[in-house]
């Protein structure tokens, strides 16, 4: 089976500093796969490249099968992504918002429409969708920026510490959500954070260190006895 | 009805340029007002002490205000192309300019459409201020405020081209102030917007070779000759020219292999 997301011996350097370090896992499809790291564990860097912020020499990539060197579009078409940083823009109303990110994925007229009404019914924030962004809280940006991702129905959606600061019952809720659309709609999710709560036993689990990963495996097999939290801090305070 | 994916992102793109110039009223006015002032205040005083002999395209006399209103044009095309490279720069510091690079379009594309967008904005700020200079009684031939169209459309484009050059490699907004005093100032002093060439020559030969090669120049040149319904050809060799080198750059510039946001953000 192809997996939803392959990452073969990537290697990125800022200079004579290595990013990323010979870094390879898949993920199978519709898993829901967590990416842990601490702060500068090397998760901008990988989330650069998968979204081909950047290119490498070294390392391949392939999203659904798809090849980021050699077929760059077609991978990214199969891809969702919400960034760390908040994307939306202020000024437009949220179905503006959409309206034109589902054009710049070739997507118009009513099969945009159609698709955006869908996405935002998943996302339970239709009722919304005339308010402008600017209007809205922390979290249902958010939920704006991942019913954007999902519009041209990825098989792989990328996030990017997405609940990063927003209240804890928000995070909650969006982390559930997320997990719903891996199992429900067969997406295939990687979810990077330095939260370890966010991550269930049934998830699989990549812990990046150092640019270089230290663990892979299900959550649950891999933090044994400990809570999760003591098993990631134990594991990051060794040297790589 | 399937519409190419190519055109449905272009139409966005430069929808969403349109629908930002009209929640930002504020720029457009300044963007006005800049060009104004020196219409009015700085030709009345210039005026004087500068005396213009009959070169082409004139075919009489003219007053200073006739003589700049191509080079406030050009100076409205710079300031807007500057605004869109500072814009883009912003934007990619707050990560929207990561969502139009991730479509799954060519890069190229994109950058184009964008420029595409902020080029048309310009040249509706131009004709206003065309429009505003003519209700001063600095007018031009009726028909040349047709034939301008394509001259501002081109000099647009190049002027905008450049802002994507320079966005691509300026790493942060604070660096921005550089890119006032060392491109925008010496592009419009060192140009024919304010005083002809020949002018120039008189005071020093290097100035004036120096304003020669300014592509610049050529803009206004390119426009001044189009508002009488002329076409100046070399000018618009050179604008066409400096265009394609500068998107050459900004192609360059935003290459993924280059790495746009290499450094760790």
């Amino acid at each position: 089976m192809t997996p939803g997301l392959s990452v073969q011996n990537l290697s990125y350097n800022y200079g004579a500093r290595k990013a990323l370090d010979d870094v390879t896992f898949t993920v199978e499809p519709g898993a829901f796969c967590a990416l842990l790291g601490p702060n500068g564990a090397g998760k901008s860097t990988l989330f650069a490249l998968l979204t081909r912020l950047f290119t490498t020499a070294s390392g391949q990539i392939a999203i659904a099968g798809h090849d980021m060197t050699t077929v760059p579009r077609r991978a990214l078409a199969r891809m969702g992504v919400v960034f760390q940083a908040q994307t939306l823009d202020l000024d437009l109303t949220i179905r503006q918002n959409l309206t034109y990110f589902a054009a710049l994925h070739g997507l118009s007229g009513r099969d945009a429409s159609n698709r955006i009404d869908a996405s935002l019914d998943r996302l339970a924030i239709r009722d919304r969708a005339s308010e402008k962004a600017r209007s809205l809280n922390g979290g249902h940006r958010r939920r704006t920026e991942i019913a954007r991702a999902l519009i041209h129905q990825p098989d792989v959606l990328l996030l990017d510490e997405a609940t990063v600061g927003l209240d804890a019952a928000t995070r909650e809720a969006i982390t559930t959500h997320v997990h719903d659309l891996a199992a429900t709609d067969g997406i295939t999710v990687l979810w990077a954070t330095h939260l370890t709560d966010e991550v269930r036993d049934t998830d699989r689990l990549v812990i990046l260190h150092q640019g270089r990963i230290m663990q892979d495996g299900h959550a649950g097999t891999l933090r044994g006895d400990a809570s999760l939290q003591q098993h990631f801090l134990t594991l990051t305070a060794k040297p790589a | 009805m399937v519409i190419h994916p190519y055109l449905t992102s272009l139409r966005a793109i430069v929808g969403r340029e349109a629908l930002r110039f009209l929640h930002q009223r504020e720029r457009f006015v300044a963007a006005l007002v800049r060009p104004l002032v020196w219409l009015v205040v700085f030709a009345a005083g210039f005026r004087a002490a500068l005396g213009l002999s009959i070169i082409p395209p004139y075919q009489t006399y003219i007053t200073y205000e006739t003589y700049i209103v191509p080079g406030l044009c050009g100076m409205i095309l710079l300031f807007n192309g500057m605004q869109g490279s500072l814009s883009l720069v912003y934007d990619r510091e707050m990560g929207s300019m990561r969502l139009l690079l991730t479509a799954p379009l060519p890069r190229g594309w994109l950058l184009f459409a964008k420029l595409v967008g902020s080029t048309a904005i310009s040249i509706l700020q131009a004709l206003v201020f065309l429009a505003i200079a003519a209700a001063f009684g600095v007018t031009t031939a009726p028909l040349g405020y047709l034939t301008v169209i394509p001259a501002l459309a081109i000099a647009g484009l190049m002027l905008g081209a450049l802002g994507l050059a320079l966005s691509s490699f300026i790493k942060q907004l604070e660096n921005f102030a550089g890119v006032m005093n060392f491109v925008i100032f010496p592009m419009f002093f060192l140009s024919s917007a304010l005083y002809p060439l020949w002018k120039m020559a008189e005071s020093s030969e290097l100035l004036h070779d120096i304003c020669a090669v300014n592509p610049f120049t050529h803009a206004v040149e390119l426009i001044r000759f189009a508002l009488y319904g002329q076409l100046n050809l070399p000018a618009l060799g050179w604008t066409i020219f400096a265009t394609c080198a500068f998107m050459a750059f900004a192609l360059w510039g935003y290459d993924p292999a280059r790495g746009l946001t290499r450094r760790k953000s």
